[in-house]
């Protein structure tokens, strides 16, 4: 069973991706969707059995991948809770964004290469979680890698997809690195890649030195900073986030799936696997926790202004991202994971929500066109709602038990960092609120500024020129989405309401002990959980408080008096420009990493190689033959005579000699 | 008065000379080529006869003969040659005849 949830997808991929030309677009989406409800139908069973159950975590080998020396991977199944509830999120997710797409990419004419690639997706990420060592983690980490590129370039016709694929490559390159490097220390350090040799071997390793650029430094330390690396460019944390809002151009079910949902948790996943790791190094998880405090407020700050719909969503994933690496900085692994975990139930909703407006709009993604939709569409209005009441923390929906626990913890933990962390959490919670409803509001509430708006320059068209209403002048009828996109909000709806209080108690509560089982590891002196029960009411109380300052404001300023945010915007303006500008982070790498290497590139291109070794070799060699045969060519002048005296002249030559140095 | 080897064989120097420089200088026509070359035989056997002739051996004068086939059977190719490339070309000027040109 646990092979079948990991390879069903696979299967899909096979018969969607080399035949799906062949079979033609709707068996393709009809296989690749329901092999991937099976898988997820599977996915929660074995969420029952594992984690919820008793049934034991087990690893089961498929089969050797390679040996060489200690160096031994194999290709296995580690099932254990923390790998149930992955499972869970990326079969759920995955399946419903199967459906969605049916209505979504109805007019598209490659779906049956949207629907391979994302079956092949959910495989490359089944295979990450269900990884039992570092090996088989990292092929899956770049297969996620490879698909969340050719997703985000889908419409290839558009060069900025292209654009926004190739630095979403990169810098997730840059990330993987620092990841490659963590798994190349951890097998120098302990010999082995599998988890369970590791994991074995990490108490030992506490205050072992390792000789880097001439210093000593702390061994575990510096191997969880190396594997964070992997893990801030794959869960687009400060620093390496650019690629994610410009991901936004790949398809809107893409955008749920890969960059809210599953791909970009990667990271969060992996620092919870190696959480025996991380436990012995405090100082990488205050670095973790600053990161993902830093990311959290600043993502959403930009958040705050941004016009596009799916801008704003993807600098929230961004952001709430940020949470789930605080959470995990102050020791609370599974205070992490379950925010991943609901965190991919209302991020997904509203990222399926927003491709439904979109759908709506005719494929028009600025909010500033947007506005009094809430009639047209009340179904997807409703869902929305619930997202956003989920993002923002409202009580007794999901995100108010993953997200406000993560703030108490960062309050109750005596980590450094964590005071940092629990500041701009706090802060950046009220911001959410604030920009979640910012986005309902200019979406749903307010004139209809779609009637007079000129439409036609929608970010998400390009296959959809022949679509024949709405472009061509005439009003735009804003229309509810078909059913096989509005199934899936209502499903995801359910979970961002009810995940929370129906898991909290298992995931972050009392039953955490029996749920968790032995798939996270918590040193001897982390009561991180029993500690974020006793924080002050204050410290409890403060994000909720924030939360409805947040929503008061959004009120104010996009319902009552719209004139305030022109006005403000004007009165600071260099803040407005900061952010609205996404505080020049792609300038400022522009300048520093982007230029530079373009003058490299062009400096060994023309001179290294151009003036230099084709120069002188291949081009310098070949035009020097040339040149001589040329000259050789001259002796040949064609007239019989000149043979003639040539030989004549040999002969004459050759006489000469044989007379001159004697007759032998 | 008697005529000496080395007469001879002077004579069929300046033969040879004269039929080598018809080869190389001429410029005008191919049957002067040939022309020359048949000199430059001639005087090969003129050679061969004198000094057959000195020796008191038979055998030069036997080889001249054969020159004398072997130079009348070139003649006759060198000529059916000069005729199908006259008609080919229209010319038989040497300095027309450069095919070979690099």
């Amino acid at each position: 069973m646990y092979a079948a949830i990991v390879f069903l997808p696979l299967l899909g991929f096979l018969i969607a991706g080399p035949f799906g030309g062949w079979i033609g677009p709707r068996p393709s989406e009809i296989v690749t969707t329901s092999l991937s409800f099976i898988s997820a139908l599977l996915s929660w069973i074995v969420f029952f059995q594992v984690a919820l159950g008793t049934a034991p975590a087990t690893v089961s080998v498929i089969g050797n991948w390679f040996t060489s020396g200690a160096l031994k991977a194999d290709w296995s199944l580690r099932i254990d809770t923390l790998t149930a509830v992955m499972l869970v999120v990326v079969g759920t997710v995955s399946s419903l964004t199967h459906l969605y797409s049916i209505g979504y990419m109805s007019d598209d004419p490659s779906r049956p290469r949207f629907f391979a690639y994302l079956s092949l997706f959910t495989f490359a990420m089944l295979t990450l979680v269900t990884a039992d060592n570092l090996v088989q983690m990292f092929f899956g980490w770049e297969g996620v890698g490879l698909l969340s590129y050719l997703l985000i370039g889908f419409w290839y016709e558009k060069p900025q997809a292209n654009a926004a694929a190739i630095k979403a490559f990169v810098a997730n390159r840059v990330g993987d690195f620092g990841f490659a490097l963590g798994i190349f220390l951890v097998f120098s350090l302990t010999n082995s890649v599998g988890f369970d040799q590791i994991f074995a071997a990490a108490p030992g390793l506490a205050n072992r030195t390792v000789h880097v650029f001439g210093l000593d430094m702390d061994a575990m330390t510096i191997t969880c900073l190396l594997l964070f690396m992997g893990a801030m460019g794959k869960s687009a944390q400060f620093l390496l986030h650019t690629w994610l809002p410009d991901a936004m151009e790949g398809p809107t079910p893409v955008s749920a799936l890969i960059h809210a949902a599953t791909m970009v948790t990667a990271g969060v996943f992996m620092v919870a696997r190696l959480s025996p790791l991380f436990e012995q190094a405090p100082a990488a998880l205050s670095f973790v926790t600053i990161i993902g405090a830093t990311t959290a407020f600043f993502a959403a700050t930009i958040a705050l202004v941004q016009p596009d719909i799916k801008k704003v969503i993807a600098y929230s994933t961004c952001s709430q991202l940020g949470y789930m690496f605080v959470g995990l900085g102050v020791g609370g692994y599974s205070l992490g994971i379950f925010h991943l975990f609901t965190h991919g139930f209302f991020k997904a909703l509203l990222f399926l929500c927003a491709g439904s407006v979109i759908t709506a709009m005719h494929h028009e993604q600025d909010m500033r066109n947007m506005g009094g939709l809430w009639k047209r569409i009340p179904f997807t209005f409703a869902m929305m709602t619930i997202g956003t009441l989920s993002i923002t923390g409202f009580s007794y929906t999901a995100g108010y038990y993953s997200k406000d626990a993560i703030i108490e913890a960062a309050f109750a933990s005596d980590r450094s960092g964590a005071f940092y962390g629990f500041v701009l959490t706090t802060a950046a919670a009220g911001l959410t609120s604030f920009y979640s409803w910012r986005l309902v509001f200019l979406t749903f509430f307010g004139a209809p500024r779609w009637a007079t708006a000129r439409l036609g320059s929608g970010h998400d068209h390009i296959a959809h020129d022949h679509d024949a209403h709405g472009h061509e002048g005439h009003a735009l009828d804003p229309h509810e989405s078909p059913l096989s996109m509005l199934i899936p909000l209502g499903v995801l709806a359910m979970g961002a309401l009810c995940a929370g209080f129906v898991f909290a108690d298992d995931f972050i509560g009392k039953g955490a002990g029996e749920f968790w089982k032995s798939a996270l590891f918590l040193g001897p002196d982390n009561h991180i959980l029993e500690q974020r029960e006793e924080v002050p009411w204050f410290a409890k109380q403060l994000p909720t408080l924030l939360m409805v300052f947040g929503f008061l404001v959004a009120v104010l300023f996009y319902v009552l008096a719209p004139a305030i945010p022109g006005r403000l915007a004007r009165g600071a303006r260099p803040l407005y420009e900061l952010l609205l500008n996404k505080w020049y982070f792609d300038e400022l790498y522009d300048t520093i990493f982007v230029r530079p290497a373009f003058w490299l590139g062009r400096l060994f291109w023309k001179g290294g190689d151009g003036a230099i070794i084709d120069r002188l070799g291949p081009d310098g060699v070949a035009a020097w033959v040339v040149d001589m045969t040329g000259r050789a060519v001259k002796l040949q002048s064609g007239y019989v005579y000149h043979y003639a005296f040539a030989m004549l002249a040999g002969l004459a030559a050759l006489i000469t000699w044989y007379v001159a140095s004697g007759v032998r | 008065m008697t005529i000496s080897l080395a007469q001879f064989l002077i004579v069929a120097a300046i033969l040879f000379t004269l039929g080598v420089a018809g080869v190389i200088l001429n410029r005008k026509n191919i049957i002067v080529v040939l022309m020359s070359v048949e000199l430059i035989l001639l005087s090969v056997n003129l050679n061969l006869v004198a000094f057959s002739a000195f020796l008191g051996d038979l055998t030069g004068q036997i080889f001249a003969l054969f020159i004398l086939t072997v130079a009348a059977a070139e003649a006759a190719i060198g000529l059916a040659i000069l005729v199908a490339y006259y008609r080919n070309r229209g010319s038989i000027a040497v300095d027309d005849i450069n095919m070979m040109k690099g």
